[in-house]
């Protein structure tokens, strides 16, 4: 190959942008709806979201070294921090440390570096790590607890808490079941969703987030935040969020008016489980999206039916991460037809017609 | 007054606050010109005079060869020292042949084509000659010879003449500049060309960061109700023919066509001011507004050089350079072409001398594409760059053909914007430049092959005819005639 890697021809000048800058600006985005879940969940969480990002960031540095590669500027980059960020938020909050380690092998390892490091990857790490775990270890991985904040009473001190993250023990007495879970369970015990949704927290406390999830899942509200302000960043565009975000809830309305006993309603599914983590900021991962507005609200438009049929229809109460690596597979073919219009061509490559007035 | 909207583009920095309150200042005259002979796309010039003659200011040294080329002429009076192989200001550093002449300060003109008393009814080939006379090239940095553009107009029906005022690229402010301080000139240029080429109507684009081009443009025009001035968007690449006139009219050029077939001839402002002085008093081009700025310049300013003068006496005039500079470049920071060095002659296509430094240029290592889209979604073709780019990292050039990349602008846009910092545009250059290649080593190679089947047909024929003859002998004498089969076709040669 000829061309060098110093510029040797125009431009001469750069936009600001940078890999660095936006995975820094992501992290941003994710610092609200973490700090409220850390504070939420108390030490255990803590614990086990630094384990999580520091594995991440020990595995990329790892896989830079086995293969003879330069540790900077690509564990600058901010991605596997950025990886192991995401999955530790979609983590049941005490999980224990072994969780965090070993998605970090699935998700840095298997995950990307293993295709060739950022952006060779055709799946989100952070996903297939998350999708392993729940397969490997379905107990760890479903072992929610209710809410306890940070130094309140009755919540787990710094000591406990290093048994809890450290020793994998839960106390008797914290378990809690999730929103999706509890409806799945009911409806498996021949409830109706009606019954279940009178045991859940109110929809104003499934916003906020006091509820019992993924270590940074809960809180719809500050999770969009950080969405909008991705947007107004302009890192992402609206439309996985709002093609996904819209579908399921839909699909779900649509369901519920047909047999509300069955299935939950529209405001419901949105607001619990991941769908508002991975509308902002698992589907809009760049390099396993694709890379036009069409594309991506085709991409959008398929993870949200697809969450909507798995949390309804499969053995999963929570659907995104399934959802969100289904269409990561269809990436490729959904680039190859929503390539745009070339200029001076129609739609399907053809010369446009000499009389140029459209 | 409708515009319409072009896709993509981006608004880069455009810095041109640090030049554009700078009104045009004569350079004083160099000691020495090196006038290049190829200054233009197409044939270089031939060499008209020799070392040791005397030349008058406007006179034709070079001649121009071939239907694209176009002349050269001293831009002052003065001896010819040499003729000799000077830097060219090409990123290749090559050395190119130079007219090197030395000024005797007596300004004494030349005896200059007659002008056209009435240009604007005049025969239009009156004014192409004129124009081709006076070796005008496209000034917006293309450097295309201008009376080729002015032949469009005798094979189709042309609607408009599009002046380029949008001067979309950073630094550069000498359109601007032009336009501020010579709108008469710029416009009687733009009239001229229109009559040239049978257009009806003049649509002058100038983006909307101009505002006193505007006004004044707008104000001169105001007397001429065929000319219209527009602002359009700022919006990288404005400039492009293509958007140009699609932001103008919402007519998309064809694929493989060209805007004069969709009725519009783009010309750019600076182009129609030197044709107003070729046309009008029979003015050669030998100099030309230059902007030089960057901040590894002193004092940025926009400098009315000679061709020919080296880019160093220009710098000179702006105080010099504040440290060493990361980027020589000639023409703007988004299409311009870096320079080897300093020592290079201004040529016509000069529009702009930058000193650029480390943190304008904002240089970083590559990293790997992270799939984005950005490229995509500001590519003003509608291209998809990363894809071309994987294919042409793997030498798969038929790839990148089939996703378009000849139709590639090399307008720097995706390369400017991407996080990776990937250099895109390089990537496709490189394929444009091999597709190409391939591509005549085709042609030549069909022609090879035209003229081998052309040989043996003639080998036929004549067989065929002896054939007969030798028949028409033997039915006199009763033998059967030999069969003659034509020779196997000989190898095609290379
Ligand atoms: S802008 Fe750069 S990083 Fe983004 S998709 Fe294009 S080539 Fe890849
Ligand atoms: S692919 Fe070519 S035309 Fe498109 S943005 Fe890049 S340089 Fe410009």
């Amino acid at each position: 190959m000829m061309i060098e890697t110093a510029t040797t021809s125009a431009p001469y000048t750069h936009s600001a942008a940078s890999v660095q800058k936006t995975m820094t600006t992501v992290i941003l985005a994710l610092v609200p709806a973490t700090a409220f879940n850390l504070y939420l969940f108390g030490w255990p969480a803590v614990f086990l979201f630094a384990v999580t990002v520091g594995a991440c960031a020990a595995m990329e540095g790892l896989a830079l070294l086995i293969s003879g590669r330069r540790l900077m500027p690509t564990l600058g980059d901010g991605s596997a921090v950025l990886t192991g960020w995401l999955l530790a938020m979609t983590l049941p909050p005490w999980a224990p440390w072994w969780t965090g380690l070993l998605g970090a092998v699935f998700a840095i390892l298997l995950g990307k570096q293993i295709f060739g490091g950022l952006g060779q990857n055709l799946f989100n790490p952070a996903m297939v790590a998350r999708v392993a775990l729940l397969v490997s270890f379905p107990v760890a991985m479903t072992s929610w607890v209710a809410p306890h904040p940070l130094f309140w009473t009755g919540t787990p001190g710094f000591l406990e808490a290093l048994a809890i993250t450290f020793g994998g023990q839960i106390p008797d007495g914290y378990s809690a079941a999730t929103a999706l879970g509890l409806v799945k369970t009911g409806l498996s015990m021949g409830q109706t969703v009606s019954q279940s949704v009178g045991q859940l927290p109110d929809l104003m406390d499934m916003g906020l987030g006091l509820r019992a999830g993924s270590l940074g899942e809960t809180s719809a509200l500050l999770i969009l935040a950080g969405g909008l302000f991705l947007i107004w960043k302009k890192v992402i565009t609206w439309h996985v969020p709002a093609a996904m975000l819209g579908t399921l809830f839909v699909a779900a309305t649509l369901g519920h008016l047909a047999n509300p006993e069955r299935f939950t309603d529209g405001t419901f599914q949105i607001l619990s489980g991941a769908a508002f983590l991975g509308a902002f900021f698992i589907a809009t991962d760049y390099v396993t999206s694709p890379v036009s507005k069409t594309g991506q609200l085709i991409f959008g438009f398929g993870v949200g039916l697809l969450t909507w049929i798995i949390r309804s229809f499969a053995g999963y109460p929570e659907g995104v991460a399934f959802a969100v690596l289904l269409m990561n597979s269809l990436t490729p073919i959904i680039d190859q037809y929503t390539r745009p219009r070339r200029f001076g061509r129609t739609r399907r490559g053809e010369p446009l017609a000499p009389q140029g007035d459209k | 007054m409708k515009l319409f909207a072009i896709r993509g583009g981006i608004h880069p920095e455009y810095r041109k606050e640090l030049a554009s309150d700078k009104a045009i200042t004569a350079l004083p005259m160099p000691q020495r010109l090196r006038i290049l002979l190829h200054q233009h796309i197409g044939a270089p010039a031939r060499l008209l005079v020799a070392a040791g003659e005397r030349v008058l200011k406007g006179q034709m040294i070079a001649q121009g060869q071939g239907p694209v080329s176009a002349p050269a002429h001293a831009p002052t009076s003065g001896y010819i020292e040499s003729v000799s192989e000077v830097t060219a200001p090409h990123a290749s550093g090559l050395a190119q042949t130079a007219v090197v002449l030395v000024p005797d300060g007596k300004e004494e003109w030349a005896p200059l084509p007659t002008p056209l008393a009435d240009p604007l009814t005049a025969e239009p080939q009156l004014i192409r000659d004129l124009v081709a006379q006076a070796g005008i090239v496209g000034m917006g940095g293309a450097a295309f010879p201008s009376v080729v553009k002015l032949h469009l107009g005798t094979q189709r029906k042309l609607e408009m003449l599009v002046l380029n005022g949008a001067e979309c690229e950073p630094y550069l402010t000498c359109d601007d500049r032009v336009m501020r301080e010579h709108p008469d000139e710029v416009i009687d240029g733009a009239r001229i060309m229109a009559h040239a080429l049978g257009a009806p109507l003049v649509i002058i684009g100038i983006e909307d960061n101009k505002p006193e081009a505007l006004e004044a443009m707008t104000r001169e025009a105001a007397a001429f109700p065929e000319v219209q001035v527009r602002p359009v968007p700022v919006q990288y690449p404005m400039g492009s023919e293509r958007h140009l006139v699609q932001a103008l009219t919402g007519r998309e050029t064809p694929a493989a066509k060209l805007t004069a077939d969709i009725g519009a001839v783009v010309h750019n402002v600076a182009t129609a001011q030197a044709i107003h002085h070729a046309v009008r008093f029979g003015r050669p081009l030998i100099e030309r507004v230059v902007t030089v700025s960057g901040r590894a310049v002193r004092e940025p300013r926009n400098i009315l050089a000679p061709i020919g003068a080296p880019v160093t006496a220009l710098i000179d005039f702006c105080g010099g350079l504040v440290g060493v500079p990361a980027r020589l470049v000639q023409g703007g920071p988004m299409m311009g072409q870096p320079l080897p060095s300093l020592d290079v002659p201004v040529i016509k296509g000069t529009s702009g001398i930058l000193a650029l430094n480390a943190e304008e240029t904002g240089e970083a290592e590559a990293g790997p594409c992270i799939r984005c889209g950005t490229c995509v979604a500001i590519c003003p073709c509608g291209l998809v760059p990363l894809e071309m780019a994987a294919f042409i990292r793997t030498d798969n050039l038929d790839g990148a053909n089939n996703l378009g990349v000849t139709e590639c602008l090399s307008c720097g846009s995706c390369s400017w914007a991407c996080p990776s910092h990937i250099p895109l545009v390089q990537y496709f250059n490189y394929a444009k430049g091999m597709l190409k290649t391939k591509e005549r080593d085709r042609t030549k190679h069909e022609r090879t092959k035209t003229l081998t089947e052309a040989h043996r047909d003639r080998l036929e024929r004549a067989a065929a005819a002896k054939a007969a003859a030798a028949a028409a002998k033997a039915t006199t004498k009763g033998t059967p005639p030999a069969a003659r089969q034509p020779r196997a076709e000989e190898p095609a040669e290379a």
